[in-house]
């Protein structure tokens, strides 16, 4: 293969990838995206680096947890979901 | 309590989670995720009468979080948005010798759905951080609650193509930040990558 330049194309594909990862390009676009990587090492290894921080921000779970409710709380939140069922049964008649 | 216990427990244990998680990445502060994870969930029930959609919860309970958020974040300190540069977040290119290559880490070791272990989860969680805020907003919603652009675009107040637009810079954000750490760092990303992983998602 010959040198490969970091091209404006290279550019106009890297700006699409999102999308591309998406699926929410027309087919059209996402042929020419298909017959660049095809020729360009340095796109497919940029596109799979994105495809991995995707999968990872997807698959990225906080280890930090809220504190349990305490009872004052939880009493607030009981109360407004008490009024909330009593306003829908209300509606309801 | 006279309603279904179960019920309640149920949502408020989910919603609760979900709300503290968002907020604690966007605000930074526990006490603060607490707060609006506590605040929402009582304007929630305030106000379920004017759901209008019930299979669309999920993203009227984040509206709700995200103003929460908004107004605690006024109280605090008041953080300017920032523009992120495309050109800024393109890897360097490496001409040497007359052969290209980019200047990237090697991505390769990094394995697909398995659950992450904590030193990836760190990593992701610095990454996704240090994206401005109104990028991050974006990549929380779209990418790690897996919410639609249009649900995004609804909550946040945002037209779907500059939803589209901010996500597709917080990735790549959060791809160079990673992408720092697998190059700079001792390579404990990529051991943990090879041997820490356990199970699949």
């Amino acid at each position: 293969m010959e040198p490969h330049e970091h091209s404006e194309e290279c550019k106009e594909i890297v700006s699409l990838l999102s999308e591309y990862l998406n699926l929410e390009l027309p087919p059209g676009a996402c042929q020419e995206i298909d017959a660049h990587l095809a020729g360009c090492p340095p796109c497919i290894e940029f596109v799979e680096s994105l495809r991995k921080t995707v999968e990872l921000c997807k698959r990225y779970q906080p280890a930090e947890l809220p504190e349990p409710l305490n009872i004052e709380a939880r009493a607030q939140l009981e109360n407004a979901y008490e009024k909330m069922l009593n306003a829908r049964k209300k509606a309801s008649l | 309590m006279t309603g279904d216990a179960e019920a309640f427990n149920r949502f408020v244990e989910h919603f609760r989670a979900k709300i503290f998680h968002y907020t604690w990445l966007m605000c930074g502060q526990r006490e603060d995720a607490e707060e609006v994870a506590q605040d929402t969930l009582l304007r929630v029930f305030e106000s379920f009468g004017q759901l209008r959609e019930p299979e669309r919860v999920r993203p009227w309970v984040f509206r709700i979080a995200r103003n929460a958020c908004l107004m605690k974040r006024r109280k605090s300190v008041f953080a300017p948005s920032q523009e992120l540069s495309l050109d800024d977040l393109l890897p360097t290119w490496n001409d040497e010798g007359g052969h290209g290559k980019l200047q990237i880490a090697d991505w390769s070791d990094l394995p697909d759905r398995q659950v992450l272990q904590d030193e990836m989860r760190q990593a992701i969680e610095r990454a996704i951080s240090a994206v401005p805020e109104n990028y991050r907003s974006v990549i929380l919603l779209r990418d790690v609650e897996e919410l639609s652009t249009l649900e995004t675009a609804q909550i946040l107040d945002l037209t779907e193509d500059v939803v589209k637009t901010r996500l597709h810079r917080a990735r790549l954000a959060v791809r160079q930040k990673l992408d720092e750490e697998l190059r700079t760092g001792d390579r404990a990303l990529h051991r943990h990558a090879k041997g820490g992983y356990h199970g699949a998602a």
